[in-house]
């Protein structure tokens, strides 16, 4: 199927210092179908990055293989460009692909409303906050025009009111959309709130150690975290994690 | 306001320092003239300044030019390979150290004694910062931000379009502005062996018969011709860079 994701036995080691090279990530195996969204959560350094850059073709894995239709990534740093204007920074894929300046702009500017980004189109990166500049690399990414898209923790660097605002607006839209969305994050409430299923890496050399469907409502309020499954979900979520983190 | 009054109560008093100096340790006029001998020289040769003024401007503009092009092109064609780059770099450093006023009269004559070897020497003495800007702007580019344009479809010219040439665009100024300020240097070094006219070349004849203050006059006319080139880069500049006109670096210097 177009939009879905699959990965087989795919394993990552880092040439290191000394002839030592590290192992990122093992025998990592798991699969999204077409329209799915799922968070692949881990602790910090468990080469949940890796598996991302993997999958945007930056990184050839040193073992196993990965099948996917055409991707748009979103690194962790949101990569505006500060020479660009917001509409041309949105633009950019558009361009990339070889559309005409104008006619990149023309498409673009119909989509600044629904992003909250209306009336900035001329800012200039620096001029927006935290979150504004965020919806525009998620709009940026949107515009790539691609099923499947890849979220390195877009929301790491945002204030919890401003997040909770965004993670409800980014699952309205990728469901709205249609889309494939795999999501790293190291946030369990993040990963709960958002996704169709978790995917739960243990610490480096990352493994699968446990994929969890999350049974919740289609639309997903921040109320969503009051419910007692969330907090059901969050226990196991939290017991898996610190079972790999900190074997008894 | 103070963009225009600050400079000009800097030099006014620089100028009342000297003024003062001159008058009170009484040194002659062939050594130290006073700002108002200077000032006095300038009226007497108005027009033969003016006239001197309008050709070395000329040579200026030309050799400016030539060295902005091939500052801009020597650099992007080095900085696309790392061979490239290892290989001509040392020749472009090395080309720094030639002494010009050693070189200036082969230059002329492989070059005539016309424009040609002024617009050369200009050149040679401007485009070394350039170049190097250039590079360095280039090969500044954010790695992970060209790795993405490519993701998304984009080859190396778009990449270069899209992301390395804008980055590298306020260092590239930068070497812009250290070359307008060696172009005029570059003039005068030109017209002291093969000219009978311009800046330079006035600055020659009235060092040699010790007409002190019309030799400044030259002088602080020539500054005049830098400080309108490097005006009009910086202009250039805030056309072409708008992104750094109002970005929060700009504010340093206003209170909080």
């Amino acid at each position: 199927m177009a939009g879905s994701i699959d990965v087989r036995g795919v394993s990552h080691r880092y040439a290191g210092v000394a002839d030592e090279p590290t192992s990122a990530l093992q025998d990592i195996t798991f699969t999204a179908r077409a329209g799915e969204f799922l968070a692949v959560i881990g602790p910090s350094g468990c080469g949940k990055s890796t598996l991302l850059n993997i999958l945007a073709g930056l990184l050839a894995p040193t073992a196993g293989e990965t099948q996917l239709g055409p991707s748009a990534h979103m690194p962790q740093r949101d990569l505006l460009m500060p020479w660009r204007t917001t509409l041309d920074n949105v633009a950019v894929g558009l361009e990339a692909q070889g559309r005409r300046r104008a006619d990149a702009r023309e498409l673009a500017r119909e989509h600044l409303e629904s992003f909250g980004l209306a009336g900035f189109e001329q800012h200039w990166p620096h001029q927006l906050s935290g979150g504004m500049r965020q919806r525009a690399a998620l709009l940026r990414t949107f515009l790539v025009g691609r099923d499947v898209l890849l979220l390195d923790e877009p929301f790491g660097a945002l204030d919890a009111l401003t997040r909770l605002q965004l993670q409800q607006w980014l699952r309205e839209r990728c469901v709205a959309d249609g889309k494939t969305t795999l999501l790293v994050t190291h946030d369990i409430d993040e990963a709960i709130a958002l996704a169709d299923r978790v995917c739960v890496l243990s610490p480096r050399p990352g493994r699968v150690v446990a994929i969890v469907d999350i049974e919740l409502p289609g639309v997903r309020s921040p109320e969503v975290r009051l419910l007692p499954e969330f907090a059901r979900y969050r226990a196991q979520l939290l017991r898996t994690l610190t079972a790999e983190a900190w074997p008894a | 306001m103070a963009r225009v009054l600050a400079p000009l109560a800097f030099v006014g008093l620089l100028l009342l320092a000297w003024q003062g100096y001159v008058v009170l340790s009484d040194v002659p006029s062939s050594t130290l003239p006073a700002p108002t001998d200077v000032a006095s020289a300038l009226r007497r040769e108005k027009s033969v300044l003016l006239d001197a003024a309008l050709v070395t401007a000329g040579e200026i503009a030309i050799g400016f030019t030539a060295a902005v092009l091939v500052g801009l092109l020597t650099g992007v064609a080095i900085s696309r390979s790392r061979l490239a780059l290892r290989a001509s770099y040392p020749v472009l450093v090395a080309s720094q150290m030639v002494p010009v006023p050693a070189i200036a009269p082969l230059l002329v004559l492989w070059a005539g004694f016309d424009l040609g070897p002024k617009v050369l020497v200009i050149a040679l003495v401007s485009f070394f910062p350039i170049t190097v800007a250039t590079v360095d702007g280039l090969r500044g580019a954010d790695g992970e931000l060209l790795r993405l344009l490519n993701t998304m479809g984009a080859g190396r010219w778009k990449r270069f379009r899209i992301a390395e040439f804008p980055a590298a665009l306020p260092r590239i100024f930068s070497g812009l502005k250290t070359a307008a300020a060696l172009a005029p240097i570059g003039a005068v070094f030109a017209e002291w062996v093969g000219a009978s006219d311009g800046l330079g070349y006035l600055i020659l004849v009235w060092n040699n018969q010790t007409a002190t203050a019309e030799m400044l006059a030259a002088v602080s006319v020539l500054s005049v011709l830098g400080l309108t080139l490097f005006g009009v880069v910086s202009l250039l500049q805030r056309v072409l860079v708008p992104w750094q006109r109002d970005s929060p670096a700009d504010h340093r210097f206003t209170s909080a």
